[in-house]
């Protein structure tokens, strides 16, 4: 860990904010990706068993 | 490679994004976690500005991208409105909610960063307040984008806005210059030559904008892939109520 | 176009248009500004046109949906369409009915109102001014915003979220001069830049308006 002297909550809070509004919007992105996918699978699936 | 524009069939491009991706996200993901890494623990500590130096490397990345990320909405919006190809306007759907987090991200730095430099959160400055006004112009495209049901007229809605948007956009900025001299330093980078900013912290920075650029093209890739699916999803859907 | 002009007037006045409310909200809006930050006289003459640049500017925003919404549910905007008359100039004359039947008493209004907040005696003429270059500026975006939203149900808080950020430099350049007005210092720069504003607003939005409301139509 490096001395960051007085400003450590200043430093540590703008990166532990940043990196977590980061995660969430890489893990929305990614969460949405994979359920879209599985839901189109199935309706490419029910389409062609009944077209 | 014959043609960009391949690349506008939703079939190719979700065959050649599938391929890219992975890479682009690894790359991404190493570029990030080496230019933090390295601007968090191996730079110095600035003279003047004491260790609050270090959130340049979040906060200038994060601004770059909040501009450019609503220039290739125009770009992609422009696209649309000429050649009309879906991708194209899907993307630029896709880019908007990084965009809008990427503002986030350099509001939340720049406030926090300001705190013990300036003595406030926040002040009225051109620059803090031409953020502020994108930010409620990324809202307002993605609320567009969500109120209109038709993908097709929402496209050509939320595009002639993100031209309209841009053009006041570009005004406000350099209206708020007349309204207010501000705290904020003047562009500390240039391409060519980093005047302002001494080269150790400079290249970690480098390091850092490529890592948020490289970050905010596999999102876009991978929110694209989502929404081409999301589009084909509802046709199929639709095309089965109609037999 | 002279005959669709009088037409949308004679709605307005007759049919409850809301011909006067936002001069009513207007009114209102000033009113609350006393409660809220106090009765000083010296604050009030000071942040006077601002206050009232910000109470117009929310009162345009309050009927623009009534520019184009009565029209679309009738029915009436997809016969204006097919007639001769170019979409542009029909947003544009539907630009200047809002403006004449909301932002002109706003303007009347506003000296008015500026009595209400102790303006300083040489800020009423500069305030008019601005107010009269400024808003048809702010009917003209406020079309474009009311095309956009024009097929959406209950897009009124949607029409706001997407015309505010719009009317940040009108507001920026209106203000300011109006300020500087009653503060007695010089107002060219600030009144060209507004009237800058105004026309390429006036000349280009239209465009964008029609476009707009023909995706609409479709």
């Amino acid at each position: 860990m490096p001395e960051l002297g007085k400003y450590a909550g200043a430093v540590l809070s703008s990166y532990g904010l940043s990196l977590l509004l980061l995660a969430l919007l890489t893990g929305l992105s990614l969460w949405r990706a994979r359920r879209m996918k599985a839901a189109l699978r199935k309706v490419e699936e029910r389409v062609k068993r009944h077209g | 490679m014959a043609s960009i524009w391949e690349y506008a069939n939703p079939r190719k491009f979700l065959e050649t994004s599938d391929r890219v991706l992975p890479w682009l996200a690894a790359l991404a993901g190493v570029a990030l976690v080496v230019g933090l890494v390295w601007g968090f623990f191996f730079t110095p500590d600035d003279y003047r500005q004491g260790s609050t130096v270090k959130i340049i490397y979040l906060h200038v990345p994060s601004a770059l991208i909040a501009i450019n990320g609503w220039l290739m909405m125009l770009v992609a919006s422009l696209i649309w409105l000429i050649r009309r190809h879906h991708v194209s306007a899907l993307a630029a759907r896709a880019a908007a909610p990084i965009g809008a987090t990427m503002t986030v991200i350099a509001l939340l730095t720049g406030a926090i960063w300001g705190q013990p430099m300036w003595g406030t959160w926040w002040a009225w400055d051109p620059r803090l307040t031409s953020f502020l006004i994108l930010f409620l112009f990324y809202l307002g495209y993605i609320a567009l984008w969500a109120a209109v049901e038709d993908d097709d007229t929402a496209a050509d809605l939320t595009s002639i806005l993100c031209l309209v948007g841009s053009v006041f956009a570009v005004l406000s900025r350099y209206a708020v210059n007349f309204w207010n001299q501000g705290l904020h330093q003047g562009a500390s980078l240039s391409m060519d030559k980093a005047d302002n900013v001494a080269n150790v912290f400079y290249l970690p920075l480098l390091v850092c904008m490529a890592a948020f650029v490289l970050l905010f093209l596999a999102l876009v890739l991978l929110r694209t892939q989502t929404e081409i699916r999301a589009r084909r999803m509802r046709a199929l859907l639709a095309r089965e109520r109609m037999s | 176009m002279i005959a669709l002009l009088m037409r949308d007037l004679r709605l307005a006045v007759r049919a409850g248009g809301g011909f006067g409310l936002g001069l009513a909200f207007f009114l209102i809006v000033v009113a609350l500004v006393p409660f809220s930050v106090g009765p000083e006289t010296a604050l009030l003459a000071r942040i006077a046109p601002g206050v009232l640049w910000l109470g117009a500017l929310l009162a345009c925003l309050l009927s623009l949906d009534r520019i184009l919404a009565l029209d679309w549910e009738d029915g009436s905007l997809d016969l204006l369409a097919t007639a001769p008359i170019p979409l542009e100039g029909i947003v544009s004359v539907k630009a200047l009915a809002h403006w004449i039947t909301t932002a002109l008493p706003l303007v009347i209004a506003a000296p008015v109102l500026g009595v209400l907040l102790s303006l300083p005696a040489q800020g009423y003429l500069w305030l008019i001014v601005s107010l009269l270059v400024g808003t048809p500026a702010l009917s003209v975006i406020g079309t474009f915003g009311a095309a956009l939203t024009v097929g959406i149900k209950r897009g009124g808080l949607l029409l706001s979220l997407l015309v505010l950020p719009l009317y940040v430099p009108v507001l920026i350049f209106g203000a300011e001069v109006a300020r500087r007005g009653a503060e007695g210092q010089a107002v060219q720069v600030h009144l060209l830049l507004l009237g800058a504003i105004t026309c390429g607003a006036m000349a280009l939005l239209p465009f964008a308006s029609a476009a707009v409301l023909r995706v609409n139509l479709r």
